[in-house]
């Protein structure tokens, strides 16, 4: 396609509406005497100007504002119904299946068979948070990069039919134009206008960076989602958890085995329910009680030295820390929340062996519920073997025992119990509120003595490399925002015309005001009036 | 007398000296009683009555808000009495800033009983002090909350001025879309009315009816009404109180008791317009057309946007990014589709859409006034069934 050369020398680009340069209009624009349409200076956008490829038609539909609102509105309506309902992380390990169904009835049903109860990281909902992406990014293109050519190419002399087009515009006949002209400047200037002469001409600009905020601000956006996208790239984002009882220490998870954390203590503490001033609050609460602090008392580890497999790992201590809610350990880019807890777990449990007969204690032993040894040794001739163990005891669809999970919640016991009378020994069961002899009766058993409880801590660790992009991108939005917002980009033409200067005016928003100050203007260096032609075409109209 | 005491008076005595403002405002509204000369000046003095008494009454608010903060140790906006009364503020104070902008007493008219009636509606809830919980210990909930209150404020701000250039517009001499929504908006503040004089009604009166019911997880609980039961929850028997009602009941899965206070305010709301409109014998909002006849229309348009545009970046830095540091603080993640972070989302793109259908569409008037009633109507959800209703981590906010 062919440039447009205007006939003040400017190459154009092939679809420019007003000449970059001198602001002549090109094409059916020229044979108008309508007020000239100033968006995007009557640049050549590539949406306006190359419509017949399918790639020039993906590159309309998603430059157009009217497409991008549209997105936002369904995305905004696609994001409304994933409230109705909670979403499935939501719903604290509940049966989806089920829960929807059983807490909204068939609405809720329904819900679930949409997959409304994952409705954010649906196909489609990411699908729609592309496509706005992408209209933000082909819109913004598609009007900034003609328009950033546009500003910089525009003289200071324009043509006749630029000028005599803008909405606001004056004619006055006068012969001391140089005078007129020399206080203009100064006028200008002292509204801090930027003021350039050619030819005995004026132009005048100010906040021409606020048409870039919308620019800004969409690139902020763009990158924050980028942001957003990068921690499914490996490395680029942690999130683990680790449970600690109280005395333990563990490696921290995502730390390459090189931190260590030792719970000292988990602690809870409740509001003073004599409290006068939270009394009555307190009393209102379902459970009587408010908590008022989360803490982990904490010491951080760090491993020197080489990891030899088999040997204890050599721990130097970093720091003490008491980490709370709304205050996680930072370390070396990591973050350790405070994030859950359990109260009163099962540590071990102590047991005492018997014979029937006679009620004869034969002895005592402890078992580490985390840790059980195969065999514990009474006395002389008297053991205890563990010959299964079920740490979360429940029956399975087979009526056999098993256990549902790894953590003591529900311990069950196979012991085989030695004697000198039975030294080829005899099984019991023993679980929690239960006893039984599963191969016939025994001469001796287990009796459960006592538990030992220990509290735990839940944290969650997390290391996020994107965070700095999501601020970089969110402080460009605002600074965006703001700057297209609060300031408006004001132009003010004066040419000398044979005996007449003419005036013109041009803001992209702020109209009221701008009008104002060019009035002012006029009117303080001995200009007519200028008017406000749309204003005095819809007053001829009524 | 202790300083809650203190605190409750305060805004005992700000709610009277606004509802007074309003007298004022109305007074201010132009009347054609006098000539054009007298009458301005005439409307000048009671408008300056008008804002004066309006700013003291803020004076007292804040004089609550810091007594209240001071005998309870924290900002009070932390539950829904806290935070809608801070809502309440935040109207008047961008009220009064808008007002320094333009001064156009007129906006008082619709600003100040919105701003009556939200400290009102306020004022149903639980005025207990609360202990924090550990989640909300953080100097975040004084700038993200109050943040986005302010902003809420002023984007109210946008809705009265949408409100009043839809009232002085909109063609009243035949039925139309327009005269039917615009009438379903005013019913809508008339049922808030409603719902405000029946709580207060049937409390003074110590009305009481306690249920017990079967509830969604098929235990047996108790519900207690504090209105009359026209809805009564699954199997719901009534076990003391008033023996009234109910006239028919919902399955488990709806909550009877919101659903029950909702039909009652709609009723009494439906009531109350009812007997207005065969008071005035036309529409509500033709009746009041006249009074705001003298309205330059494209300043309440200006005025619309505006507030759209402090608004909006304010709400987007209070409500988003400084949520979104403060969810990463306290709840390890800076986003976690919590309804209320969507709902926040979702009041920020309705407002992204409105400034690019303004700035690039050219949708001005009429077009832009109705953008700003829905926008305002999202940002009452926000407050009103966000909390109330859908379950959220923000729900502790009752």
């Amino acid at each position: 396609m062919k440039d447009i050369i205007c006939e003040c020398g400017h190459k154009n680009p092939y679809g420019t509406i007003l000449c970059e340069s001198c602001g002549k209009p090109f094409g059916e624009e020229a044979n108008s005497n309508e007020i000239l349409n100033m968006r995007y200076e009557g640049s050549a956008r590539r949406s306006q100007t190359y419509k017949r490829t399918i790639i020039d038609k993906i590159w309309n539909f998603f430059s157009s504002v009217k497409v991008g609102v549209w997105i936002i509105v369904i995305v905004l309506a696609a994001s409304a119904i994933g409230t109705l309902f909670p979403q499935e992380i939501y719903i604290q390990g509940a049966s989806p299946e089920t829960y929807y169904k059983e807490q909204y009835g068939i609405i809720g049903e329904l819900y679930y068979k949409l997959g409304f109860h994952n409705l954010y990281s649906s196909w489609w909902y990411i699908l729609l948070l592309a496509a706005m992406a992408t209209s933000i990014i082909i819109a913004s293109l598609d009007r900034f990069i003609p328009l950033y050519r546009s500003l910089k190419n525009q003289r200071v002399t324009r043509h006749d039919s630029f000028l005599k087009r803008q909405r606001i515009f004056g004619i006055t006949k006068t012969d001391n134009a140089d005078e007129i002209i020399g206080k203009a400047k100064t006028e200008l200037e002292k509204k801090r206008y930027n003021v350039k002469e050619e030819n005995g001409n004026l132009f005048a600009e100010k906040n021409r960076f606020s048409r870039w905020g919308a620019y800004v601000n969409h690139l902020g956006i763009i990158i924050f989602l980028v942001g957003c996208m990068l921690r499914f790239f490996p490395g680029m984002y942690i999130d683990e958890s680790l449970v600690l009882r109280d005395g333990e220490t563990k490696v921290i998870p995502g730390t390459d085995g090189l931190y260590y954390l030792k719970n000292h203590e988990f602690i809870i503490e409740l509001y003073d329910e004599e409290d006068e001033k939270f009394k009555g609050a307190i009393e209102k609460t379902d459970e009587g009680m408010v908590v008022k602090n989360y803490q982990t008392n904490a010491t951080l580890y760090k491993r020197v030295g080489e990891v030899v497999p088999g040997k204890e790992p050599k721990l130097q201590k970093v720091k003490d820390y008491a980490i709370r809610v709304n205050d996680p350990l930072k370390f070396d880019g990591y973050k350790l929340y405070q994030s859950s807890y359990r109260l009163n777990e099962l540590v071990s449990m102590t047991f005492e062996m018997e014979r029937k007969e006679d009620k004869q204690k034969i002895g005592t032993f402890t078992v580490d519920l985390l840790k059980p040894e195969g065999t514990y040794e009474l006395k002389k001739g008297y053991k205890i073997e563990i010959l299964d163990y079920f740490p979360d005891f429940a029956f399975n669809e087979k009526g056999e025992p098993t256990t549902l999970s790894k953590a003591p919640n529900n311990p069950a016991f196979i012991f085989r119990m030695y004697s000198p009378e039975v030294p080829d020994g005899e099984v019991s069961f023993a679980a929690i509120g239960q006893y039984l002899e599963p191969l016939g009766e025994t001469k001796y058993k287990v009796n459960f003595n006592d538990v030992e409880t220990t509290n735990s801590t839940w944290l969650t660790v997390r290391k996020d490399n994107t965070l700095w992009i999501l601020i970089v991108g969110g402080a460009i939005f605002m600074i965006g925002v703001i700057q297209g917002m609060y300031w408006h980009h004001h132009r003010i033409w004066i040419k000398r015309k044979n005996d007449e200067l003419w005036i013109a005016g041009h803001t992209n928003k702020g109209w009221f005001a701008f009008k104002k100050e060019i009035v002012q203007l006029a009117d303080a260096i001995g200009l007519e009036k200028p008017i406000d032609q749309l204003e005095a075409k819809q007053s001829r109209k009524n | 007398m202790d300083m809650e005491q203190l605190s409750s008076n305060l805004l005992l005595a700000a709610f009277i000296l606004y509802l007074v403002s309003i007298f004022f405002f109305a007074g201010a509204v132009s009347r054609k009683k006098f000539s054009t000369e007298k009458q301005l000046a005439r409307n000048e003095k009671w408008g300056r009555i008008g804002i004066t008494i309006t700013i003291i009454g803020f004076l007292f608010h804040l004089g609550y808000f810091f007594t209240r903060w001071i005998a309870s140790g924290h900002i009070p906006n932390s539950n829904m009495f806290e935070y809608t009364t801070y809502f309440g503020m935040a109207i008047v104070l961008a009220f009064i800033i808008i007002h320094f902008m333009y001064k156009l007493y007129v906006l008082g008219v619709v600003a100040m009983p919105l701003a009556v009636l939200t400290i009102a509606y306020a004022s149903v809830f639980p005025k207990d002090i609360q202990p924090l919980i550990p989640a909300l210990q953080s100097k975040w909930l004084v700038v993200h909350v109050s943040t986005v209150a302010l902003a809420q404020g002023i984007l109210a701000i946008s809705f009265v001025a949408g409100l009043l250039y839809l009232l002085k517009s909109v063609d009243q001499t035949a039925k139309s879309k327009e005269t039917f929504w615009l009438e379903i908006v005013l019913y809508s503040l008339i049922s808030v009315a409603a719902f405000i004089l029946l709580t207060f009604g049937f409390r003074i009166a110590g009305y009481e009816t306690t249920f017990q019911y079967i509830d969604r997880d098929g235990q047996e609980a108790e519900i207690v009404y504090e209105l009359p039961a026209l809805i009564g929850p699954n199997q719901g028997k009534i076990v003391a109180g008033s023996e009234f009602g109910p006239l028919f009941s919902v399955p488990a899965v709806i909550d009877a008791g919101k659903l029950n206070t909702l039909t009652l305010s709609l009723i009494v709301g439906l009531v109350l317009y009812v007997l207005l409109r065969l008071i005035f014998k036309q529409r509500i909002a033709a009746k009041i057309q006249p009074a705001f006849k003298n309205i330059n229309l494209e300043l309440v348009d200006e005025i619309g946007f505006r507030s759209i545009a402090i608004g909006f970046p304010l709400f987007a830095l209070g409500g988003l990014v400084f949520g979104m540091i403060w969810a990463q603080i306290a709840w390890t993640r800076f986003w976690g589709w919590d309804p209320k972070e969507v709902w926040a989302l979702i009041t920020f793109l309705f407002y992204a859409a409105y400034l690019h259908l303004r700035l690039s569409k050219g949708w001005h008037g009429t077009k832009s006034a109705w953008l700003a009633v829905i926008g305002f109507i999202i940002i009452i959800f926000n407050l009103v069934v966000v909390n109330l209703i859908l379950v959220g981590l923000h729900s502790y906010a009752v």
